[in-house]
């Protein structure tokens, strides 16, 4: 039987409150979803001396189309996601990303906020944000900022993140997005319930048969969530072809660096990191093409 | 610090540590024991309890999180007809060995009916997470995905 480490427990009742609690108790956490949180702690690896319970700040729940982003809101749960039709139609790699996240208990519980900000480097929820290119608001004593996500990641379970800082919500602006061809692929040891060994979210916006925009991203093969720029350096203004994605998935090694770690083998992680880069590409590209692919 | 909610129908009130998780609170302090403890850790839904509704891991919800809320467990569905035609359901077909991951695996299925999440044998297999080491999970869909049909 786990024993919980002690702590003293305050429950926030507002965004005001719990930036108030969060500003005054030093080796706090707070507690979202507690799917993270709860089995760290059970665990040892995190000690808090302060438990600051956010999960009833329902004002933080929210899907919101705003016409130039969709905006969502930190304390979201995956299930919400899963069931959004707005998620569906405007960024699906959300959609794709919660069809595989753990299962239905856990779903119901975790939030979106809470999964990026516990930035386990196989965080299920990087790679798409990070193709997205979404903007993470956040508030503290000090005031409302904004954090791309491109810069959020600082290493395994570390973030820009200041400690008396919460983040808001998710910002995912649509640019030319809504025109992109998506995939997502997360390889683990079971179908279900797993922790990924290698997952990756991709974008791809064609015109004229050319590849004008392309975003692909991975977790699980570094210290934090990654996006592979060489990959996709070898993509843009080129066709959408087989021989161009074989070429760019050669270069995923440039911009990866796994590890061997209880669920896999670095070589493996290298060489499924390759597969799924090539097989990424072909399918968001079919989907941007919309139509038969050669 | 004292927690009030709601248990299959009823009002209590618990003294906790704010440490105290669910599963200890319903099967030590509230003599609820169809809820089990297994893995502890969120991987296997033995713990599974329905709060407002919705299935979730007693085992990793500290029992303030409840405060206001409704958790219903097996003992509060005795009287619901889905509920028993589930029971029927699984009994007739083999969907029962050594019944450690029954109750959780009832209320999921029970949940996944009334949100409309299983209507297929399909959408039975992906919104079942619950573990099972006795049966194979094939008998336990096909009693669930009965009580969809029959």
């Amino acid at each position: 039987m786990y024993r919980l480490p002690k702590f003293e427990y305050f429950k926030a009742r507002s965004v005001e409150n719990a930036v108030e609690l969060l500003s005054k108790y030093k080796n706090a956490k707070l507690l979202a979803g507690g799917t993270d949180l709860l089995v760290d702690m059970k665990i040892g690896r995190v000690k808090p001396d302060y438990v600051i319970d956010i999960s009833g700040i329902e004002e933080l729940r929210y899907i919101v189309d705003t016409g130039e982003s969709l905006n969502i809101g930190s304390l979201t749960t995956i299930q919400d996601i899963l069931d959004s039709p707005v998620v569906k139609n405007k960024t699906p790699l959300l959609r794709e990303v919660a069809l595989k996240f753990a299962y239905w208990q856990v779903r119901n519980t975790a939030t979106i906020g809470g999964n990026i900000c516990n930035a386990s480097p196989a965080a299920d929820f990087a790679p798409p944000l990070l193709s997205y290119e979404a903007v993470l608001r956040t508030i503290s004593s000090r005031g409302e900022r904004f954090i791309p996500v491109t810069e959020f990641f600082q290493g395994p379970r570390q973030t820009t993140l200041r400690d008396d800082e919460i983040l808001l919500e998710v910002i995912i602006p649509y640019k030319h997005l809504e025109r992109a061809g998506f995939s997502y692929m997360k390889i683990g040891r079971r179908q279900g319930h797993d922790i990924s060994i290698v997952s990756i979210a991709a974008l791809v916006v064609i015109v004229d048969n050319t590849i004008i925009d392309a975003r692909v991203a991975l977790n699980s093969v570094a210290s934090k969530p990654v996006r592979a720029r060489s990959v996709e350096q070898v993509v843009i203004n080129r066709e959408p072809a087989m021989i161009v994605f074989e070429e760019a998935s050669r270069q995923v090694e440039k911009d990866i660096s796994p590890i061997t770690d209880i669920r896999a083998p670095a070589e493996y992680r290298l060489h499924i990191a390759k597969i799924l880069t090539r097989e990424a590409l072909l399918e968001a590209s079919k989907r941007a093409l919309r139509c038969g692919f050669e | 610090m004292i927690t009030r909610f709601i248990l299959n129908g009823k009002l209590v009130e618990v003294d906790v540590d704010p440490g105290e998780i669910l599963l200890n609170t319903l099967r030590f302090k509230l003599k609820v024991k169809s809820v089990k403890r297994s893995c502890e850790r969120g991987e296997c839904g033995s713990c599974t309890v329905l709060v407002n509704g919705k299935p979730v891991l007693s085992c990793i919800i500290l029992t303030p999180q409840v405060e206001g809320k409704e958790v219903v467990t097996v003992e509060g569905l005795l009287n619901d007809p889905l509920f028993n035609k589930l029971i029927k359901n699984f009994i007739e077909n083999g969907a029962i060995q050594c019944g450690f991951c029954t109750p959780g695996i009832l209320l999921t299925a029970w949940a996944g009916i009334k949100e409309g999440k299983m209507t297929s044998i399909d959408s039975i297999r992906e919104y079942l997470g619950n573990l099972c080491r006795c049966t194979g999970y094939v008998k336990i869909m096909n009693a669930i995905y009965k009580a969809i049909t029959e």
